[in-house]
């Protein structure tokens, strides 16, 4: 266990994101800004984030059963957890992953 | 910015595969729009779906199959039981998208059906599917739980339909068969252009299911609401259009295995045309039918007997106390008989399983016996459908049917039947009962014989160990006389002609 400044991360391995977006869709473009800033402030230095773009490759997200964009799907730690919408909730993307939501309690 | 794209034609349609499906909507599906299959839970939404996808890929048509409620594998095996192979369809034909939500998915903010679009259309263009269904699109609906959203993302799938030129099919479930629940999506029936709603309801503990075309835009079809089954082998609709008689000459006279009653009705039935046979309880109308089966399979005719609520080896053994042996017949494959429960499914199930059960025989001749037990459940006004269907199927096959009516209510001579069928019979055989001086005796008499000139006496039906023999009622004093009676008079009669002069057609008739 590692404590990072402001929160505690379970940091027994890196956080890996997977973000479908679709171009550069209001909403998509929104998901992506929503995820740097919790990933900068949650996981600094801890995280990876695949990016992919459902209108070229849509066969992959098929593949994957992407139903809506965005969708976030955090790969690891395990288990694996998917969040839709443009990430605007923090609340919600926060209980999602296992973080406390308010950090200054 | 689409609507340039419409061609504005007449309307071009995908016929389902679904044979009374396509009857009531005059060919089918519109090709490159949408159709709205609305029902509760349970109404066939999805069974129909798929057979309409399954059927178009058969035919050449590749379809997608786009699962919002069922897991790939559960509706493949749902495919499977009604003899479909996806496996076999799914390498270039049919793709099926297991697109089931997670259950554990969390909300945060507004999202859109861009990705599964996206994904879609590059399989569509890929494997260059037509035709494309939404199975349950209200529960990928419901996931926006917005009513604006809703409405935003229909008119999404709306346009992409549009854009990709594919024939769609949405099911959409509405609380109890009422369309007007669909309108929570509001868009969606405006979306439509075909929209048809599937109901099941229960009557006398039966199931019995039926579907209503509610509007087709730019096409004429069947208003009324039409019965369906889900059958061994999927969806069967019993389109009532389309069955009318084939106006065919008639002229080849057949026995109905006795000769006095051929006689009667002036030589015979027309070869396929029907007779009924009405009677109360007991007085012997599957004695007559089993007569007239045996008269059939000895022509070497192949012939099939269905007997409602008896099992048919009762039937076959008290028949054979007649003298009729219809054992040889059935172990030839010559006879097929068939013993159903009339109140194990609705009149309309009973239709569809008769059919398929006369297509597998392939008869010349049918007996039903009796035809009233359609009606013992699910109405009389659908029994009656069906057996109008049933007649004008065997008519236009040429097969002769002979089906029995049980005359039930205190006049035996009451000459309406409970299906009203006598109007659809080309024959009407009366079997009674005379209740004269002690005895119970048998007659039998010719109500019509169309095309015929058919007696109008009234016969003494004889039951014995030999056969069946009909003898000539005397009228004496006044009075028709019958049994005991009847004898007496014959034997004075001949004594006082001092000869055989009518040979007794009753021998041990002497009945007590």
């Amino acid at each position: 266990m590692k404590r990072e400044p402001a929160d505690a991360v379970p940091a027994h391995g890196a956080y890996v994101f997977r973000l479908y977006l679709a171009g550069g869709a209001p909403n998509s473009v929104r998901a992506l800004a929503n995820l740097y800033s919790v990933c900068h402030r949650h996981f600094p230095g801890c995280h990876r984030i695949e990016v992919i773009d459902v209108l070229k490759d849509p066969l992959r997200a098929l593949a994957e059963a992407i139903l809506v964009t965005p969708t976030l799907v955090k790969v690891s730690p395990a288990p694996t957890q998917q969040i839709i919408g443009n990430l605007s909730e923090e609340e919600e993307v926060l209980r999602a992953l296992g973080l406390p939501q308010k950090e200054h309690a | 910015m689409t609507i340039s794209k419409r061609k504005p034609a007449l309307l071009a349609k995908l016929p389902s595969g679904i044979e009374g499906f396509d009857d009531i909507t005059s060919g089918g599906l519109p090709q490159r729009r949408t159709t709205l299959l609305m029902g509760g839970a349970g109404s066939g939404k999805t069974v129909l779906a798929l057979q309409m996808v399954t059927s178009a890929a058969l035919h050449g048509v590749p379809g997608i199959f786009v699962a919002f409620e069922e897991n790939a594998l559960q509706v493949s095996a749902n495919a499977e039981t009604f003899g479909w192979n996806l496996r076999k369809l799914q390498k270039k034909k049919l793709f099926f998208m297991d697109a089931c939500m997670r259950a554990d998915v969390v909300k945060s903010g507004p999202f859109d059906l861009t990705g599964l679009l996206a994904g879609l259309g590059a399989k569509a263009d890929e494997m260059g599917a037509k035709l494309i269904v939404f199975d349950a699109i209200d529960v990928l609906l419901s996931l926006l739980d917005d009513p604006a959203a809703e409405c935003r993302e229909l008119s999404r799938l709306h346009e992409w339909l549009m854009d990709n030129e594919l024939t769609a099919i949405l099911t959409t479930k509405v609380d109890d068969d009422r369309p007007s629940s669909a309108q929570r999506y509001g868009f969606m029936p405006f979306m439509a252009d075909c929209a048809v709603l599937l109901s099941q309801r229960i009557l006398d503990r039966v199931v019995v299911r039926a579907m209503r075309v509610l509007k087709y835009r730019g096409s004429s079809h069947v208003l009324n609401e039409v019965p369906f089954v889900i059958g061994p082998t999927g969806v069967e609709v019993g389109a009532s259009k389309g069955v009318h008689p084939e106006p065919q000459p008639f002229t080849e006279r057949i026995s109905i295995g006795n000769r006095r009653l051929d006689a009667m009705l002036g030589g015979g039935l027309y070869r396929g045309t029907n007779a009924l046979i009405t009677g109360s309880c007991g007085t012997g109308k599957s004695m007559l039918a089993g007569n007239f089966i045996e008269a059939a399979c000895q022509r070497g005719e192949r012939s099939l007997f269905i007997a409602f609520d008896e099992n048919a080896r009762d039937i076959a053994r008290d028949i054979g106390t007649l003298g009729i042996h219809l054992g040889p017949h059935l172990s030839s494959g010559l006879l097929r008989m068939e013993s159903l429960r009339s109140e194990s499914a609705s009149s309309e199930e009973h239709y569809m399983h008769l059919k398929r059960v006369i297509s597998a025989q392939q008869p010349a001749c049918v007996v039903i016996d009796p035809l009233s037990a359609l009606a013992r459940v699910g109405g009389a006004p659908a029994a009656r459908a069906v057996a109008e269907r049933l007649i004008y199927l065997c008519r236009n096959a040429g097969i002769t049917v002979l089906f029995t009516s049980l005359a039930e209510g205190s006049d035996p001579q009451l000459e309406t039947t409970a299906l009203h069928v006598s109007t659809l019979a080309d024959s009407w055989i009366q079997l009674s009962y005379a209740l004269i001086d002690g005895e119970r005796n048998r007659a039998i008499s010719i109500i019509k014989s169309r095309g015929s000139k058919h007696s109008n006496q009234m016969r003494e039906l004889v039951f014995s160990e030999t056969g069946i023999t009909l003898a000539d009622a005397y009228s004496a004093d006044g009075k028709v006389l019958l049994g005991t009676l009847r004898m007496e008079k014959e034997q004075s009669t001949r004594s006082a002609l001092g000869g055989n002069h009518r040979p007794s057609t009753a021998k041990g008739g002497r009945r007590k």
